[in-house]
């Protein structure tokens, strides 16, 4: 869907991206992580032309970028940056509304369009729509900035550090939402981070830089299991970096049928795996039974189940 | 241990109490002729001095207080009802003055007058300043003000002012001029806006542009009024004469053809200036998401960047039709019209009512330019 080879781009004689080669497949969910600086954004911004690599092709849809007329490339790329960048001189409708408008869709599509993407947002109660930008929480205004990109039902999306400006438990329900998104429109989906732990629960392949350069590029397991170098290990958390992965994934993607006796310690199948450790430790079982919410135990999961290679 | 708290307002009601005091508040003359003899405030408005004086008596009593906002507004109020006061005051003495006297008998306004008046308008100013009055306020201020001084005038009450004469003796010359002033001011400031905001955006996108601009522009800005009407009569009056088609459409090196170009060339830089200002003032993650999103260059100037920078162009505006105001009194004297006519008419035959005939409209003029504007930028905060 997105092919990067040799890209580079060079600020007064440094080369801030430095050769990049990435081929990024449709439908996926691929995160840039790395430290501030590192050219990440800039990497982004190449592939909806905001910025013009110095070298190398960028292949978009089987296109390349720099033969195409920009504005149209851009309105077949949702772009969401980490301020939202709302227009605040407009309506929360006519903010999503930016991108159909541009295509010139007719109006009671548009409509319908908006209504939708505010209710697939969870944004939907009562005058959302009329409201202005600045009469939103970050969070809020996030989600706005998160519909408008999604507005004309764009394949690819890109997203630099779109949780970043956001408290922990706003940003961890967003988080959520994309993977919910995700699920429900398998978009290509571009994330910029910072955030390891962003990274690791969103990523299904994380592409980790460096000055430029992608030092390691892999699973979100192998990321944290087998880091490449001390950069990487340090990043992740060192050994720790097991325990944050553990941020992905459901009791129900990892129990195995249930077993002839009911376990005295439970758990629910929503529950996060990282909730799971938590129980286990705490009740000094190794092993919890899997409850529906009838009661009736529908699976077990033991500590070994949590071992990375067990895991989607 | 009393402390003044506000020296400015403490001043002011001395300095208008003395002088109302010490010179004469109306002058009256039996003709046009012979110089007037002056008439204190206490002998043609007894009632008045009462007030007045009670008034600055609280005024001078609220400096002692910390200045708080509400005590800052109780003194404009009490400046407000002191300028009504002294209006007031001006046209029912002269009105007595009249009534007792020749009938080519003329009062005008003396020393003392413009004394008080001068006095409460300035600490009226740093008043509603120092209550950090909102454009909003600002803009009521002015307007109770002016609203004040029109009923006076339209009742009647100004009438046996010579002022009021000289208008009565020009009413048809002063419509003429009158409008011809406001055309100028409002031509002036169409064909800038249509230069100045292009200018803007331009200079915006082109820094190193902008840089030259801004040189060509503060020159014109620092060349006196006066000598840049006169310098633009050589060049005109000379394509006048090689082009006769220009002389047809009223284009010559004097009228209003040199005096729209100067008044233009003065209005320029303030406008370009306040664009440029107010297009950098975007947020720049506004302009990258409309950039983002697919918008061309134009539809993000048009659609995004100009009207998030409307606020500061629209105070650009405002300095510039100001300005213009004040400074097409000055293009009467290459026979452009408007309010300025009395005023060099007046300077010729020493006669100072004609004079204040063009003044006064146009301070009004100027000050209902600042509210209108003032109260357009309030209303286009408030829905960011
Ligand atoms: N317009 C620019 N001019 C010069 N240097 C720039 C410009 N934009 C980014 N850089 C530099 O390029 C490097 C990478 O920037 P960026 O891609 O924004 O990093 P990241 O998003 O990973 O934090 C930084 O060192 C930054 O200072
Ligand atoms: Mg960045």
């Amino acid at each position: 869907m997105i092919t990067l080879a040799g890209v580079s781009k060079i600020y007064d004689g440094l080369r801030v991206v430095d050769r990049l080669d990435l081929d990024i497949a449709a439908g996926s969910i691929c995160v840039i992580v790395g430290p501030s600086g590192c050219g990440k954004s800039t990497t982004l911004r190449m592939v909806n032309a905001l910025i013009a690599a110095d070298e190398g092709r960028i292949i978009v849809n089987g296109q390349d970028v720099r033969e195409a007329d920009p504005a149209s490339l851009r309105r077949g790329i949702g772009y969401v940056i980490q301020s939202a960048g709302l227009f605040p001189h407009w309506s929360i409708a006519d903010n999503i509304a930016t991108v159909p408008r541009l295509l010139g869709w007719p109006r009671d599509r548009i409509a319908a369009r908006v209504a939708e993407l505010i209710r697939l947002v969870g944004l939907d109660d009562g005058d959302m729509a009329q409201r202005r930008p600045h009469q939103l929480s970050g969070g809020q205004q996030q989600r706005v900035g998160v519909a408008r990109a999604l507005a004309a039902d764009p394949p690819i999306l890109l997203m630099d550090e779109p949780f970043g400006a956001l408290d922990p438990v706003t940003r961890r329900a967003l988080q959520d939402e994309l993977i919910a998104i995700h699920r429900a429109t398998a978009k290509t989906i571009v994330l910029v981070t910072h955030d390891m732990d962003e990274a690791l629960k969103l990523g299904e392949r994380i592409v980790v830089m460096e000055e430029g350069r992608i030092v390691q590029d892999g699973s979100p397991a192998a990321i944290a299991t087998a880091p490449v170098n001390d950069l990487v290990r340090d990043f992740v958390g060192g050994e720790e970096a097991a325990l944050r992965l553990l941020a992905r994934g459901t009791v129900a993607d990892v129990m195995r049928p249930p077993g002839a006796t009911r376990q005295t310690a439970t758990i629910e199948p929503g529950a996060t795996l990282g909730v799971a450790l938590a129980r286990m430790v705490a009740s000094g079982h190794g092993e919890l039974g899997v409850r529906d919410e009838a009661g009736r135990e529908i699976g077990v999961i033991a500590l070994a189940d949590l071992a990375p290679g067990r895991r989607p | 241990m009393m402390v003044v708290r506000n020296w400015i307002l403490l001043l002011a009601a001395l300095a208008a109490t003395a002088s109302l005091a010490a010179f004469g508040f109306l002058s009256y003359a039996p003709n046009r002729i012979v110089p007037g003899v002056a008439r204190s405030l206490h002998e043609v408005a007894g009632d008045a001095v009462t007030v007045l004086a009670a008034t600055a008596l609280a005024l001078a009593l609220l400096c002692f207080l910390p200045q708080r906002r509400a005590v800052l507004l109780v003194a404009a109020a009490g400046l407000l009802m002191a300028l009504g006061v002294l209006l007031f005051a001006a046209g029912h003495g002269a009105t007595m003055l009249a009534a007792t006297g020749v009938p080519a008998g003329r009062t005008s306004l003396g020393p003392a007058f413009w004394l008080a008046l001068a006095a409460i308008c300035l600490a009226l100013i740093d008043t509603a300043e120092q209550a950090g009055l909102s454009a909003l306020g600002r803009s009521l201020l002015i307007g109770a003000a002016l609203a004040m001084l029109a009923g006076m005038a339209w009742s009647g009450l100004f009438d046996n002012l010579s002022l009021a004469r000289e208008y009565h003796a020009h009413t048809d010359a002063f419509a003429l001029e009158f409008r011809r002033h406001l055309t100028l001011v409002v031509l002036s400031a169409a064909i800038s806006g249509a230069i100045g905001l292009p200018l803007g955006v331009m200079a915006f996108r082109d820094p190193r542009f902008g840089q030259r601009l801004f040189g060509v522009l503060g020159i014109v800005q620092t060349v006196p009024s006066i000598a840049l009407f006169g310098l633009l009569i050589g060049p005109l009056s000379l394509l006048a004469s090689t082009f006769p088609v220009l002389r047809q459409v009223g284009i010559s090196g004097i009228g209003a053809a040199p005096a729209l170009i100067a008044l233009v060339l003065y209005s320029l830089l303030p406008l370009v200036r306040n664009t440029v200002a107010g297009l950098r003032s975007v947020p720049e993650s506004v302009v990258e998401a409309a950039s983002g999103s697919g918008m061309r260059a134009a539809q993000i100037m048009r659609q995004v960047m100009l009207p998030l920078a409307l606020p500061v162009i629209l105070s650009g505006f405002r300095i510039v039709v100001i300005q213009t105001i004040g400074l097409t009194v000055v293009a009467a004297l290459i026979g452009a019209g408007g309010l300025g006519t009395f005023v060099f008419q007046g300077l010729g035959q020493n006669a100072i009512d004609l004079v204040l005939l063009g003044v006064i409209p146009t301070i009004v003029l100027a000050l209902a330019g600042d509210v209108l504007f003032s109260l357009a930028a309030a209303n286009l905060t408030q829905m960011p």
